[in-house]
């Protein structure tokens, strides 16, 4: 049949249901065709879901290792063992590689953007269902490859997750000949898999919205998601050429990255920033529209300033491709370009800053909900601002000099990164939880798992902030072989962080079995249980296959809260009147 | 069954850019990216060096790969053309010329490999391999999704829109060789 995309229908009961798609009615599918053959939109979410937070897991066992060791040096980690130097380069490369390219990317971006992107523009599925799910299956591939090279000869890859040459492009550097190609390829197929999941996300926003949503009806967490997807894919490609030259360098020996035969180590880092920046605005943005939607729901209020929102977003991705030297201030650039770099990087902060207050602004006079999600999303708000201010500081070229490669730089990123990857996350699964399975999780424990993980993440990284204006380099893995640093004061403060982190760590259970304890036994969930406006919450919850009865026309913006003059202080987007 | 792209949605606004090609042109968008990538590498090196390329390598066949490339770019007319009528024939030509094109870059390799020109010889051989390389898999598999609209057509299932998707990424293959070519080769 020639069904031409532009064709109107109505339901989703002609949306060509082939045997293979996915799409027949639940009681034709297998088992195993539902929950891994599925192109259903809400299936590859959630198993973009349950993967990142597996990885997460994985992430944060990492961390407690080798935050033990800087603890305790020396001493065997409970459920590890002894940690040697390579060992501990091969976890913390892994952790931070997992932690941004295997659960921020596929929680925040793929796991809320197929949720989120049809159930918010009020469609039945993404324009290209199959490629979302070959989308999927890449990555689930690239998951195991990085999670498989810890267990080859010679181990897992160590040159930490920006994999410098010379150090990462020959095996008797790094002495991880299988492991450093291993990593270098998962992270490749990952890209990919992005790849297909930004341009499904793309076209369906573009192509897919409800009749009478117009661009700026449009709810900020799509927005976010789609110009993130954007920033990705006008990223990524200097960095896949980057990673095959490194690819050829590690394999079969050729000389890009090696001053002998002509070649540049430097040259990586610029692909690398390239895209690296622009990448810590690739996930920033999703969890700024989960933000968004969760503040104005729970103050009751309309969105202050949408429209200098979205124009910030756009000027902020924008020039956040003009930023990355900030990364090499000292490895060599000419100070004059360095000098340019530090305006761009200060001037970036002014956007971002920007944002903080417009979000303050919206909550300013509402009527306030300190619901889980809102505490989750107050809790980005001051937390980010601490990782944007430090970024300041990092961002003056002077200052970079004595503060680069310390632990003041990991805990500027981690004040950035955690909010972001971590509280950004809670707070959109605490949010849509309802939508998402059709019951509540249960709110104390969820309360009690808030607070604990909010002081557990300072008590980590305040003092990391002042071990690294102490001088505390960021690659040493034993500091009782630096005399000068291995003073009881230093001490005392990682222990202090190794400290926090296991009460943090010892809390996230409680989440874990709430989640999926709540899934079963929570408390009913009506359609619209925070009574808030976009569309997702006027389907039922959980969305059966196909999301709408009918499928919605729009009337209104998204933010449409206590409105002068009606009954109800809400005013859904598909509502006539 | 349907002649859309396989598992294609049916979109239920009016949309201005068929889904496909909205798809097409992110995708050709981040391949403008990769291409870029390569060719600033290549660039930094080459103004790093004090000669480039090095002496000694031998002479790229700058005249003969001229006429190769004219045979892309006529191919690149041909797909134009089999958008407006005639689709059948005018992929025909289109795949000849582009077959001449891919046919003298094999060639074009291994004459310079048997030269000493080698990836792993200096850091300009990885980089001529790596860009020229690049751009020939990728006119190798726009031929073979070109060969495979060719054969829908024939059947008569080819859709419009998926086309013109087709169409882009070729011609993104043609306007890509130009700046490659002088990059590379002058
Ligand atoms: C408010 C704007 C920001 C400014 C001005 C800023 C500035 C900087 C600078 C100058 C550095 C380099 C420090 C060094 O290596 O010596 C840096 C590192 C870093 N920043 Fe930011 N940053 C900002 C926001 C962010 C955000 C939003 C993220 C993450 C989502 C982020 C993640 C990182 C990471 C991961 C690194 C360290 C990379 C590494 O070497 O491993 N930054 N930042
Ligand atoms: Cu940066």
């Amino acid at each position: 049949m020639a069904e031409s995309p532009s064709h109107a229908h109505d339901g989703h009961a002609h949306a060509g249901h082939g045997a293979h798609d996915g799409h027949g009615g639940h009681h034709e599918e297998s088992w195993f065709v539902h929950y891994f053959w599925s192109t259903d939109h809400k299936m590859i979410a959630k198993q973009y879901l349950v993967t990142g937070m597996l990885m997460g897991v994985i992430g944060a066992y990492f961390a407690y290792v080798f935050r033990m060791q800087l603890a305790f040096p020396g001493k065997p980690v409970p459920g590890y063992g002894l940690v040697t130097g390579a060992d501990y380069n091969a976890l913390v490369t892994n952790h931070g590689a997992i932690m941004i390219f295997w659960v921020a990317m596929p929680v925040l971006i793929a796991a809320f953007g197929n949720y989120l992107i049809p159930l918010m523009i009020g469609c039945d599925d993404m324009v290209f269902p199959r490629i979302n799910r070959l989308s999927y299956q890449i990555f689930a591939i690239s998951a195991v490859l990085v999670v498989a090279s810890f267990f080859v000869q010679g181990g897992a890859f160590g040159g930490a997750w920006t994999a410098y040459p010379p150090l990462s492009a020959k095996a008797e550097y790094s002495l991880t000949p299988a492991g450093s190609s291993l990593w270098l390829i998962a992270v490749a197929l990952e890209f990919v898999a992005f790849l297909l999941g930004g341009i499904n996300f793309v076209t369906t926003a573009m192509n897919s919205r409800a009749p009478g949503m117009k661009a700026f009806d449009i709810p900020i967490a799509v927005w976010m998601i789609v110009i993130a997807s954007i920033l990705f894919m006008a990223s990524v490609g200097p960095l896949i050429a980057g990673a095959l030259m490194l690819l050829f360098d590690q394999m079969i020996g050729t000389g890009f990255f090696d001053p002998d035969r002509g070649g540049d180590p430097i040259l990586w880092q610029h692909l690398f920033w390239f895209f690296g920046h622009p990448e810590v605005y690739v996930v920033l943005l999703p969890a700024m529209g989960f933000v968004a939607e969760i503040i104005t729901t729970f103050s009751r209020k309309k969105m202050f300033a949408y429209k200098t929102v979205l124009a910030t977003t756009f000027a902020t991705g924008l020039l956040s491709f003009f930023v990355w030297a900030h990364h090499q201030f000292i490895a060599g650039i000419d100070p004059r370009m360095a000098n340019v770099f530090s305006v761009t990087t200060v001037l970036i902060s002014v956007p971002i800053a920007e944002m903080c207050f417009v979000y303050i602004a919206t909550l300013y006079g509402g009527s306030i909900t300190f619901s889980v999600p809102m505490l989750w999303a107050l809790a980005f708000i001051a937390e980010f601002l601490l990782g944007g201010v430090t970024g300041i500081y990092l961002g003056s070229s002077g200052a970079d000099i004595y503060f680069h490669d310390t632990y003041f730089v990991v805990a500027h990123f981690h004040y950035t990164f955690f909010p972001i990857a971590i509280i950004g996350s809670f707070a959109g699964m605490t949010y849509w939880y309802p939508k998402m399975f059709g019951t509540f999780m249960n709110e104390a424990w969820n309360k009690l798992h808030f607070w604990v993980t909010i002081i557990g993440f300072n008590g980590i990284f305040l003092p990391l902030f002042i071990t690294g204006a102490s001088g505390d380099h960021r690659r040493i893995f034993d500091y009782t072989n630096f005399p000068e640093l291995d003073t009881p004061e230093l001490q005392s403060l990682r222990v202090l962080a190794t400290v926090s982190l296991l009460v943090m760590l010892v809390i996230q259970p409680v989440f874990l079995i709430n989640f999926f304890y709540s899934m079963f036994r929570g408390k009913k969930a009506g359609a619209n249980p925070w009574k808030a406006n976009t569309l997702e919450w006027q389907a039922a919850s959980p969305p059966p296959h196909g999301n709408f009865p009918t499928l919605p026309e729009v009337y209104r913006g998204p933010y449409e809260f206590s409105v002068p003059g009606r009954d109800e202080d809400y005013w859904p987007q598909n509502s006539p009147n | 069954m349907d002649s859309a792209l396989p598992g294609l949605r049916p979109t239920r606004s009016r949309v201005l850019i068929e889904s496909e090609v909205v798809a097409m042109v992110i995708f050709v968008f981040t391949e403008v990216m990769l291409f870029a990538g390569f060719l600033s590498a290549y660039t930094i090196i080459g103004s790093g060096a004090p000669v480039w390329p090095p002496v000694g390598e031998p002479e790229l066949p700058v005249g003969p790969t001229a006429v190769a490339s004219l045979a892309l770019i006529l191919s690149g007319g041909a797909v134009m053309m089999s958008g407006r009528g005639a689709t059948t024939r005018w992929l025909g030509v289109a795949l000849g010329l582009a077959g001449v094109f891919v046919v003298w870059q094999v060639v074009e390799a291994v004459r310079l490999v048997q030269a000493g020109l080698t990836m792993v010889s200096s850091a300009h051989g990885g980089f001529f391999y790596t860009i020229v390389g690049a751009h020939a898999i990728h006119a190798l598999v726009a031929m073979i999704v070109l060969s495979g609209c060719l054969w829908r057509q024939t059947r008569g299932g080819l859709s419009p829109g998926l086309f013109k998707a087709v169409r882009i990424f070729w011609y993104f293959v043609v306007g890509l060789w130009p700046v490659l070519y002088a990059a590379v080769y002058l």
